[in-house]
């Protein structure tokens, strides 16, 4: 078993888990965030993607236990307040998704490659950053 | 057209639980005590089933129970049924072989459930489904629809000699064989249409819960038909009567088809829970979608077109083998026969077509509907012939197709087919202006010029969807009507709830089901509720799968709505003292025509509920139901362009434009619409280009079971499309409206592969056309010419 303090959108958290835990299982089952998915089990669907100290990481191929003392942002923690992130809210307006499975973690992984681009993205750029993403509608 | 109604381009209603991360799906619920399931599933494509040793298992941390087949079938929980009978030829029904939720003598496929561990971890139940020990006897598999008809096949079920479930026919054999017979010229062509695995990123799940103070029973599952699962599992199961078990299907991950049918995992997960004395859930992981999840297509097909000296079509011959997988799943019977050979009329006039269908068992996951269902192998068949036949005559592929348009309405096709309403002239039209077709040359020369090569392609589809009258579909052999329900329920405020027993898993129902509302009851899309998915609140329905919730779903909704403006506008005459004729609703009043008299809806509303001054003898309450069978089929249809370019040195395939026009009747919301054709023409790009399940035809074993192996399209695979739309209206709907979910994957892959074979001057290629076949196409078309 591995203690494990971390802060989740904003609040503190400390648990006892198995070390086996990944950090997407405790985000889900131990905190009840149950906004970031499971689409596959090698890596490469990108809807489990979240924040981890403001960088964009799957979460179903971290450990809970190798996050601790980090800070996680999740798709639950990303507006603020009742003000939707701008991303949040383009996905919205240019119906970026249908069933919204996959949609956490788009967004998750679109927010980080805004920041990491300095706002300066063209489409080949987003298609090609988007490969870590998979969707079977579009944007979903 | 209001801001909100009919025709408005307006944001979704349900986005805001999505980016927010509140969506609820099945492995979202929890409730006390859970416990998780882990199946013990065969790593054999067929195997006598010698023994099963739980005794280690039982053992293990966690675990409360090991269940097997055996004891299923001890509990008296029925097989899985197939729910369209098919007859073949000679009369004989089709020979459905015995389909237990867990084997007890044999395995059958790869992934197939023997038993299931019930402990309080879902890792814990993997260790211990590990430690269960089966005593496998391995038998010979056969993995190919053409190998299992072979003589000294591996025999699957004992009922089926041959392996064959069906060997079905419709069309005048004759009247094919004559025409092609005296054709001035005959386009034969042998297609194979890949299997693919549908890929929901949502994978399925259940949660069972079994009450036993109440002997009640709830399921929370991934289905696009939530009363159809409950029907199915108490009325042919017997897991649990129907009146004491409820499922909601919650926010669904995508659908495509693959959660239409009632799996093993719902039925067991639901017996466990009462056998076991704990609630019980189960999520796939993605392997196990792979494995279990029910494929689509999968056939090889033998079609001669034939053509006078005018270049009519004068004939049609099909032959089909179709791979059913071990077991036939729900509705797999009808894919390949009334929902593929029914459409191979396509867009055009020919007076004679036959198709024969054989139907088929290999040691392979069970197929059946796949967004589009049959629908795609018809249109890959007819588009891949015209298209063909286009280059054999030397004539433009887009007039061939037009000299042989359906142009008057209704038109009777020779194969059961009765088209409504259409103008494929228009729709060839519109895709042809947005591809520039008449450019191509240029754009091909530019091409040469970067060492690059160009090719374009079409395909005219035409489909059937909302799924054809109650009494149709139960003389072809359908277990079920295909009709829906709708109750709209008006609160004494004035706002209301609409009560659907269609299922969105993404399609946006909550916002264009509400659209119709308020275009028809004039009060703001925030005053309407849509509510799906659960069988304690909506009475019945039919659920979601062939484009059907629009054209029947809605219908429904109106008929149900015509009834509560029916009520509303006699409660008001009687109010404002005026004829019911001169009343109407609008704008959230309701007016006397020609006056300055109003009420606020919510006041007429209100009047129905304190029941204080109705018109004598009318019941309080504001709320109605209706049922709403279709009169017929639906027929959406288009024309789809596509623009290539291939790298000679790699093989590999660049769509650089991809030109839709579709023609699906009344479009409710435009933006929702064109997300559907996105959506659907990637999955169509996907079976085109990149995806094939392959199976080791010696073990059976599933080669492609990750997202490592099987590739699906990402960002980066597809061009942005070029969607419009052209309108005529559906005469046999309310609404006029056809459907828009399949048309996209039905459309997409011939456009593509036409394209590419115009690139490489080879038309001997099979999808996906990956880059090592297009070079190996282009290479032999290479050594064709130099030997010329």
């Amino acid at each position: 078993m591995a203690n494990v303090s971390m802060t989740v959108n904003g609040r503190a958290v400390e648990r006892t888990v198995e070390d086996r835990t990944l950090l997407v299982q405790f985000l889900r089952e131990d905190l009840g965030l149950t906004g970031t998915h499971v689409g596959c089990d090698t890596s490469q669907c990108g809807a489990c993607v979240v924040h981890i100290d403001g960088k964009a990481v799957k979460s179903c191929t971290t450990l809970a236990a190798q996050v601790d003392g980090a800070s996680i942002t999740t798709i639950e923690g990303l507006a603020n307040g009742v003000d939707l992130h701008p991303v949040q809210a383009a996905f919205k307006e240019h119906h970026g998704l249908q069933c919204g499975f996959c949609t956490p973690g788009m967004i998750m992984a679109a927010v980080d490659m805004i920041e990491r681009h300095g706002g300066k993205l063209d489409e080949k750029t987003v298609r090609e950053e988007l490969e870590g993403n998979r969707e079977r509608h579009h944007g979903c | 057209m209001g801001v909100e109604g009919i025709g408005a381009r307006v944001p979704r209603k349900e986005d805001k639980r999505f980016i927010t991360g509140k969506g609820r799906y099945t492995d979202d619920m929890s409730v006390a005590g859970m416990c998780k399931a882990a199946f013990v599933r065969s790593p054999h494509a067929h195997a006598k089933i010698a023994g099963i040793d739980t005794a280690a298992a039982e053992k293990m941390p966690g675990v409360i129970a090991v269940l097997t087949g055996g004891q299923l079938k001890e509990d008296g929980i029925g097989d899985i049924i197939c729910g369209w009978m098919i007859h073949s030829k000679d009369g004989s029904p089709m020979n459905m072989g015995a389909n237990p939720a867990l084997a007890v003598d044999t395995a059958r496929h790869v992934g197939q459930a023997v038993a299931v561990v019930i402990a309080e971890t879902q890792a814990q139940a993997r260790e211990a489904a590990d430690a269960v020990n089966v005593n496998w006897q391995e038998l010979p598999a056969v993995a190919s629809a053409d190998a299992a008809l072979a003589a000294g096949a591996p025999q699957i079920h004992e009922n089926a000699p041959n392996n064959l479930i069906y060997d079905w026919e419709i069309g005048d054999a004759a009247a094919a064989d004559a025409a092609i017979a005296g054709a001035a010229h005959v386009t034969k062509l042998e297609i194979s249409n890949n299997r693919l695995v549908p890929n929901a990123m949502e994978p399925r799940a259940a949660l069972a819960d079994y009450n036993a103070a109440e002997d009640h029973y709830t399921l929370w599952t991934t289905s696009q038909n939530p009363h159809v699962a409950r029907l199915v599992l108490s009325a042919f199961y017997q897991v649990a009567p129907e009146h004491k078990l409820r499922v909601i299907a919650p926010d669904v991950g995508g659908g495509f088809g693959s959660k239409i049918y009632i799996y093993p995992e719902e039925i067991v997960c639901l017996w466990a829970s009462k056998k076991a004395g704990v609630p019980v859930k189960w999520t796939a992981d993605r392997t196990e979608a792979f494995l279990t999840d029910a494929h689509g297509r999968d056939h090889i097909t033998t079609a001669e077109m034939a053509f006078d000296a005018n270049n009519k079509m004068i004939g049609l011959k099909v032959d089909t083998i179709a791979n059913f997988g071990a077991y036939m799943s729900l509705f797999s019977s009808a894919v390949p026969t009334y929902l593929y050979a029914t459409l191979l009329s396509g867009q055009y006039v020919i007076p004679a077509i036959h198709c024969n269908v054989r139907a088929v068992y290999t040691n392979t996951t069970p197929v059946d509907a796949y967004r589009g269902a049959g629908r795609p192998e018809a249109c890959y068949v007819m588009e891949r012939l015209v298209e063909t036949a286009a280059r054999e005559l030397g004539v433009s592929p887009a007039e061939l197709r037009r000299a042989n348009f359906v142009g008057e309405f209704p038109y009777q096709t020779p194969v059961i087919m009765a088209y409504d309403a259409g103008d494929f002239d228009a729709s060839l039209n519109a895709a042809m202006a947005g591809a520039d077709y008449a450019g191509f040359a240029g754009r091909k020369a530019e091409a040469e010029a970067r060492g690059k090569l160009r090719g374009i392609g079409m395909a005219c589809y035409i489909e059937a969807c909302g799924i054809a009258p109650s009494q149709a579909v139960g003389s072809l052999g359908a277990g079920v009507g295909l009709w829906e329900s709708a109750e709209v329920r008006v609160n004494p405020v004035g706002t209301i709830e609409v009560l659907t027993g269609s299922h969105s898993h993404g399609q946006g129902h909550e916002t264009t089901f509400a659209q119709l509302v308020a275009e028809r009851l004039g009060v703001g899309l925030d005053s309407v509720q849509i509510v799906h998915g659960d069988t304690d609140k909506v009475q019945f329905g039919m659920g979601t799968y062939g484009s059907r919730s629009g054209a029947v779903g809605m219908s429904a909704i109106s008929k149900a709505i015509d009834k509560v403006e029916a009520k509303a506008k006699k409660i008001a005459a009687h109010l404002m003292e005026a004829a019911e004729g001169d009343i109407e609703i609008a704008d959230g009043e309701v007016r006397v025509a020609g006056t300055d008299k109003k009420l606020g809806w919510h006041e007429v509303c209100l009047a129905a509920y304190t029941a204080h001054n109705l018109p004598e003898g009318m019941e309080p309450g504001l709320k109605e139901g209706a049922f709403y069978d279709p009169a017929n089929f639906t027929f959406p249809a288009g024309c789809y362009i596509c623009e290539v370019e291939v790298d000679p040195g790699t093989g590999h395939t660049d769509i650089v434009q991809f030109v839709a026009a579709d023609d699906f009747g009344r479009i409710i919301n435009p933006m929702i619409v064109e997300g559907q054709v996105h959506g659907g023409v990637v999955q169509g790009i996907g079976q085109a280009l990149l995806e094939g399940c392959q199976y080791d035809p010696e073990t059976g074993q599933l080669v492609t079971a990750t997202y490592n192996d099987y590739p699906m399209p990402r960002a980066d695979d597809v061009p942005s499309f070029d969607v419009s739309t052209t309108e005529t209206l559906c005469p046999n709907n309310p609404l006029g409206i056809k459907g828009c979910g399949e048309a996209g994957a039905i459309g997409s892959p011939p456009a593509v592969i036409n394209a590419i074979t115009d690139a490489i001057g080879n038309n001997d290629l099979t999808m996906p056309a990956t880059a090592e076949k297009v070079w190996r196409a282009l290479s032999a078309s290479a050594v064709a010419q130099a030997a010329e």
